[in-house]
């Protein structure tokens, strides 16, 4: 049975099972505030073109830097290999980190990750040093690519970005967990509530990454804090042992020494 | 020199990327880089000549999910 304090990705331990993004918050105070009321040790943050009278990106830095989480760049938005390669190599330069959330997007309505394209930038990536944790589906052919190819942690996503809908194929999720018992899978997207995060942990996932759920709440900061208790009580669940559900009632009340009253 | 600078056509003097950074005043920001499509790391910045037409991406940190 796995304790409660090896959450490890690419050699590195963390006491939290949320990864949070930094994404659509009403006020960088907000996002710190939530940021660290969600006990996150991990955030996600992103690229993107800089102005040179704005220079919005320094003070973002500054920002991440103050709340003194790792960071995880991610390539979003990326639609082919290549600009998810050379995305990763300008986050790995400008982040100073080998960790990579590798997407590659397939769909623009779904969001769903191109597999194909996820597996090819993978094996460069990792041949090149990085530490891929590849935005994937709940695929388990996939899923063992992206483990040829180098990769030491599978995201698959619960549903697509931003829906809130939370795990749609629990049948999926729970096979890719049993098929993969020493791999480090984190639910990655379309969580909307502590309930699915808490879900997610109780099937054995090791944690959760979400971003729309706490930044869209009305009030971001309770609603990170929600999120990193139901992560714990799902996992605590998971490590208990839940019990086998069953079609029919069973009495928790002792039935021998009930008093007769007719 | 005429260069694209993440997708704006402009005026820059500049001989390598490392000038072009400086004439655009990102010479202290912690920025990424790519050359037509390709990244350039920092250190190669002084020793990547521009040319006319050229296309250079300038990335900084922002949010992400």
């Amino acid at each position: 049975m796995t304790s409660n304090s090896d959450f490890t990705l690419y050699g590195l331990s963390f006491r939290s099972r949320l990864m949070l993004g930094t994404s659509q918050y009403p006020s960088p105070a907000i996002l710190a505030e939530a940021a660290r009321a969600s006990g996150a040790e991990i955030l996600t943050v992103s690229l993107r073109r800089e102005s040179a009278r704005l220079k919005e990106g320094q003070d973002f830095w500054r920002l991440i830097r103050d709340i003194g989480a790792r960071v995880l760049p991610n390539t979003a938005g990326c639609y082919s290999v290549k600009e998810a390669v050379t995305t990763a190599q300008m986050a790995r330069e400008v982040f100073g980190t080998p960790w990579v959330k590798l997407e590659v997007i397939g769909e623009a309505d779904t969001l769903q990750p191109d597999v194909f394209g996820l597996v090819e930038a993978a094996r460069i990536l990792s041949a090149d040093g990085f530490e891929v944790f590849p935005y994937t589906t709940e695929d388990l052919v996939v899923a063992e690519r992206l483990i040829e190819a180098g990769c030491k942690v599978l995201m698959p996503w619960g549903a697509p970005i931003g829906s809130g809908k939370g795990l749609n194929n629990l049948f999926g999720l729970r096979a890719l967990r049993a098929h993969f018992p020493e791999i480090p899978l984190i639910v990655d997207a379309g969580l909307g509530l502590p309930s699915q995060a808490a879900a997610a942990m109780e099937l054995g996932y090791d944690g959760v990454l979400l971003n729309t759920a706490v930044a869209k709440a009305g009030d971001p900061v309770t609603m990170a804090r929600a999120f990193g208790q139901a992560i714990e009580a799902g996992r605590a669940a998971f490590l208990a042992g839940p019990m086998e559900s069953r079609d029919m009632a069973a009495p928790s009340t002792p039935v021998v020494g009930r008093a007769v009253l007719t | 020199m005429r260069l694209v600078v993440n997708g704006e056509p402009q005026e820059v003097p500049a001989a390598t990327l490392a000038d072009a950074l400086q004439s655009l005043d990102f010479a202290e920001a912690k920025v990424a880089t790519a050359l037509n499509g390709e990244f350039v790391p920092a250190r190669a910045r002084s020793s990547t000549p521009v040319k006319d037409g050229d296309r250079i991406e300038i990335v900084a940190p922002r949010q992400g999910g």
